[in-house]
């Protein structure tokens, strides 16, 4: 085995930004996640299965429908979003009054069906998916050379990040969201419906991942498993992060991706393992996670 | 987590705590059980009720951690997992004999329980649960660089049954179960015994409302780590047991998926009873079974009933039966 | 003589001989694979359609021999596939398992089969100790394995001019021993392995350890890996313009259902070495399409091609044996050369191990493709005897 120590700095560069490209992945995976607990209590287990059906979407939009990446962008987390809301509503309202963890197996056991129906019917080797014709080729940086895509999706993902924040910590929708998350029973009394708003954050929380299957779809191999092995540790980082932060979640995801893909270069067969070593340091000594509220 | 276990059998179990009736059922319960493990061997396929039983003593130790400690842990693969390598490792290595390779398997399990455990115990409610995960994630990660010791993905191979005591060869399948069908049978006891003992009341109290508990002097954390170790030790037995009766340790042992079918065991059976691990264990195992034919479709219907679990029979299969017949099981 | 003793004597001549006829053997097949999982494309559902063919072209009914097929999912875990070994044995009357690919699962069920005496005829599995240090004599290995694959890959492109070498290895053993036989090939032929980097298995991105790879300027990267893993890095590689800067891309394990999941323009370059391709020549087209139009148009693994000729040369040799008892069916299998319309002419030698030629394939570029399942195009053919570990190498305790 090869073992590159003393990095020449060109090389780390390069696997730097590789990182932070990863990053933005983890942070909008764990966004939707991170809605979804921090304003609903809910964990979501789905939410794995969810982002395969936004990869799994574009690909029908693309083989039955004829329809290109950039409408996939919109049509899949909107289809993905309504099949969230019928969730909400036949499965997950139904349980709200119980503990957090028959939230949590609830959506294991969707999550478990999701995909095997896929599998089934699709197999599991994949489909093939091709990068857009926009966005194919790269940049040749000098330390490495970055395919365009990958710098789209790092915008993407910021952009719907700080919107997200941004709609959810500053304005008026945001704080009946917050509010409803609070004290349910004091906001629905000024009026508010609260168990409306609920569904829709749900599917919201849902549409995101599905937004992430779509940008994950050119470059990842679009097959049923591809949620399942992303899912524990998205579930890290918004541990990580504290799981009623909208902002830890986005900060905690590019770090992440930042350290493993320092990892990656020091000591790779660890790379997948190390965010759980961090988890444990970090729930040690904060309790309720980098920037979370009291547990 | 203090409404998980207890939210509808509550008024059974209040009832029933110290009821003479139901210490009567469960003792016809256990007699029952064992008539069942001697037959078992005559009508049944040894192997298959070998599994059934090292699943359900797995299940078992899992629920007296979350049905009695109310602590959600999605790491118990970790303890049964490395427990199942070391008995296998030490039995072909070695050449101890099964006995004592089971014996150290356990006791590896429970220091692996008290180490990790003091660390998770710190945290509360997902927290813990997520600590848990990541330590036992971090077990996974030792096993698979660790191949000299576990073999990697082969697993440990070829793993001697042996002879018990150094004198009675458990090479046949029927002699094998004699002494599965007996640890079993001895876990079963000592859980219920703990469940019934002062000390199980002291940690049913700190489930329900901990900060009472301290306030009437209970060192809440000590009796937590000790339920921990415990609900350790005994998984550790369970996979050490499995280790000999199936010849083989494998990475499958203490991948969190591993974890995930114990709390689907549990639930299944029931949450919180005694009886209701072995009844859960059984059933998902015999689907397991019966069912691996139908290739996809297992994680289907496994899907399917961890939801209509949670939907409909929140208190599993033996809770309903318990609720119905107005007595703790 | 008259008629009627004549009509007697033919009477008594049907009787004496109607016991030899009524004497059926009976055989129950069990084919053990992954049908949920990640190589359930390559084996699954396919490889009991490749079993029933193989049946219906053997003729078995007329043969005076019944054969029952039976099929389980062992989901890639050694313990679900040992436990489905042990109950076919001992409780259902199952004489031979086929298929079960995932080496871990292989080896557990090989020893299983070597303990309940039955035999076990592996199309699936990669591991050269099936056939090597875990040798039994009541397995075969069929259709190919890491050694094989190392030296078609590896020695072949080295040949071909690609003497410098970095690999991306899949961090677990089956990883490790691709690499491993990769690099004692490829060394011996005098090319060079300038770097090599191990990848957390399972993974989903391998950008950063493609960058290292590009770094390197190694003419060949050897992809170590299989199933998810290599199709992720090979989608990768062409995002990041690899085969386009001019390095070559070698899959040591790679299957066409692969290929057909990543599709033309992201496989195209990919060198492997598979023992069977549905268009090769006449005989494996036709077989193809009969398979193809009962698997939904999915042309056959060279897995799945390979549990259709180990049953087929099993049947043989119990009609030959006219027994089904392990030892006398063993013996005769290998004493017997084979030869079918998939693999051509071979033999199963001491140690369990199927000879036949290794073929070296590049994926065509879309351009070049007629149509779906057309991928390949031929490189390089390696005999059976180059092809396989040298006997006196394996160290199977069979081998006198």
């Amino acid at each position: 085995m090869f073992e590159l120590l003393g990095v020449p700095p060109q090389a780390l560069f390069g696997q730097v930004l590789l990182g932070l490209i990863n990053g933005s992945f983890y942070a909008i995976l764990s966004l939707g996640l991170a809605v979804i607990f921090g304003l609903l209590n809910i964990i979501n287990f789905a939410h794995g299965a969810q982002y395969m059906m936004g990869a799994f979407v574009a690909w029908m939009c693309l083989n039955y429908l004829g329809v290109n990446y950039w409408a996939a962008l919109l049509i899949a987390p909107v289809v993905v979003g309504a099949t969230g809301i019928v969730i909400e509503r036949v499965f997950l309202a139904r349980i709200a009054k119980y503990d957090h963890l028959y939230g949590l197996l609830l959506t294991f056991g969707l999550a478990l069906i999701i995909q095997g129906l896929f599998r089934n019917y699709y197999g599991s080797s994949g489909l093939p998916y091709g990068i857009p014709p926009q966005l194919t080729g790269g940049q040749n940086l000098g330390f490495m050379f970055l395919p365009t895509y990958r710098g789209w999706v790092v915008v993407a993902s910021l952009v719907v990040c700080l919107a997200t924040w941004f709609v959810i910590e500053k304005t008026k929708l945001g704080s009946y969201l917050r509010a409803a998350t609070e004290n349910p029973t004091l906001t629905q009394a000024f009026g508010i419906n609260v168990p409306l708003l609920v569904t829709l954050t749900y599917g919201f929380g849902v549409a995101l991942a599905a937004f992430a299957g779509v940008l994950a779809a050119p470059i990842y191999a679009v097959n049923p498993n591809m949620g399942a092995d992303l899912i524990i540790v998205v579930f890290a980082v918004v541990v990580i992060g504290g799981m009623g932060s909208i902002m830890g979640a986005i900060v905690t995801g590019f770090s992440l991706g930042l350290i493993e893909g320092l990892t990656k270069v020091f000591y790779p067969e660890a790379s997948s393992t190390v965010i759980f070593i961090i988890m444990v340091l970090v729930l040690l000594v904060k309790p309720a996670g980098l920037f979370g509220r009291a547990a | 987590m203090t409404d998980l276990a207890s939210s509808d059998t509550q008024s059974a179990a209040v009832v029933a705590e110290t009821d003479d009736s139901a210490a009567r059922l469960h003792r016809n319960l256990f007699i029952a059980i064992a008539v069942l493990l001697a037959v078992a061997p005559f009508v049944a396929y040894p192997v298959f009720v070998m599994k059934v039983l090292c699943f359900a003593l797995f299940a078992l130790a899992f629920n007296l951690l979350l049905g009695y400690g109310g602590l959600l842990s999605f790491g118990h693969a970790a303890y049964f997992g490395m427990a199942s390598y070391v008995s296998a490792y030490t039995a072909k290595n070695w050449g101890l004999t099964p006995e004592l390779a089971i014996l150290l398997g356990t006791a590896v399990a429970a220091i692996l329980g008290l180490v990790f455990g003091a660390l998770a115990i710190r945290r509360q409610g997902i927290y813990f649960a997520m600590i848990t995960l990541a330590l036992a994630q971090m077990a996974f990660f030792f096993s698979l660089q660790t191949p000299r010791f576990t073999g990697g993905e082969d697993g440990i191979q070829a793993v001697p049954r042996g002879k018990f005591l150094g004198l009675i060869s458990l090479a046949d399948d029927r002699a094998l179960y004699w002494l599965v069908a007996a640890i079993f049978m001895g876990g079963l006891l000592l859980i219920y015994r703990i469940i019934h003992s002062p000390f199980g009341q002291v940690c049913k109290a700190i489930r329900d409302n901990e900060p009472r508990a301290i306030s009437l002097g209970y060192r809440a954390s000590q009796y937590k780590l000790a339920v921990f170790v415990l609900s350790a030790g005994l998984a550790g037995l369970a996979g050490a047991t499995k280790a000999i009766v199936f010849q083989l340790a494998s990475l499958t042992d203490v991948y969190w998926t591993m974890s995930g079918e114990v709390v689907l065991m549990t639930l299944v059976g029931g949450l919180g009873t005694v009886f209701g691990p072995i009844v859960g264990a059984a059933v998902i195992v015999a689907m397991q079974n019966y069912l691996a034919g139908l290739g996809s479709w297992v994680l289907v219907v496994q899907g399917v009933i961890f939801v209509a679990c949670v939907l409909l029979f929140r208190e599993g299969i033996v809770g309903v039966i318990a609720k119905w017949i107005k007595k703790p099981l | 003589m008259n008629l009627k003793t004549l009509l007697a004597a033919t009477a008594l001549g049907a009787l004496m001989a109607a016991p030899a006829l009524a004497q059926q053997i009976s055989v129950k097949a069990g084919v053990l694979n992954d049908r949920s999982g990640i190589y359930a494309d390559l084996s699954g559902e396919g490889s009991v359609i490749a079993a029933r063919l193989a049946v219906e072209d053997f003729k078995a009914a007329e043969k005076g021999i019944k054969v029952e097929i039976v099929s389980a999912d062992h989901q890639n875990k050694p313990d679900v596939g040992s436990t489905i070994a042990r109950q076919w044995y001992d409780q259902d009357g199952v004489d031979l398992i086929l298929d079960v690919p995932t080496s871990s699962v292989a080896l557990a069920v090989s020893q299983i089969t070597k303990d309940k005496n039955k035999i076990h005829i592996n199309s699936g599995a990669g591991t050269s100790d099936l056939t090597g240090k875990a040798c039994s004599p009541n397995t075969v290995h069929w259709t190919y394995d890491t050694y094989a694959l190392a030296q078609g890959t590896g020695g072949a492109m080295v040949k071909a001019g690609g003497d410098s070498w970095f690999f991306l290895t899949a961090d677990y053993a089956f990883g490790h021993a691709l690499e491993r036989d990769a690099t004692a090939v490829i060394t011996k032929a005098g090319g060079k392995v300038v770097g090599a980097v191990r990848t957390p298995f399972p993974g989903t991105d391998f950008s950063s350890f493609l960058l290292q790879a590009q770094a390197s300027k190694a003419k060949v990267i050897g992809l170590a890996n299989a199933g998810g893993d290599l199709t992720n890095s090979v989608k990768q590689a062409s995002e990041f313009g690899i085969t386009q800067g001019g390095q070559k891309l070698a899959g040591l394990l790679t299957f066409a259902s692969d290929v057909h999941a990543l599709g033309l323009q992201a496989a195209q370059g990919l060198v492997l070495t598979e023992s069977f391709y549905w268009d090769r020549d006449d005989g494996t087209r036709a077989w193809s399409e009969r398979f193809a139009k009962l698997n939904g148009g999915k042309k056959p693994t060279m897995v799945q091609a390979g549990v259709y000729s180990g049953l087929l040369h099993y049947l043989k040799a119990v009609e030959a044996a006219k027994s089904k008892d392990a030892a006398v069916v063993m013996a005769k299998m290998k004493e017997m050369p084979t030869d079918d319309p998939l693999f051509g002419k071979g033999s199963i030698r001491v140690n369990g191990r199927k000879m036949h030629p290794m073929y070296l394939y590049e994926v065509k570029k879309p351009s070049e493709s007629k149509g779906p399942w057309d991928y390949y195009k031929q490189i390089a053919v390696l005999p059976a005897e180059e092809a396989f570990q040298p006997l006196a190498e394996t160290g199977c305790s069979l081998v006198k």
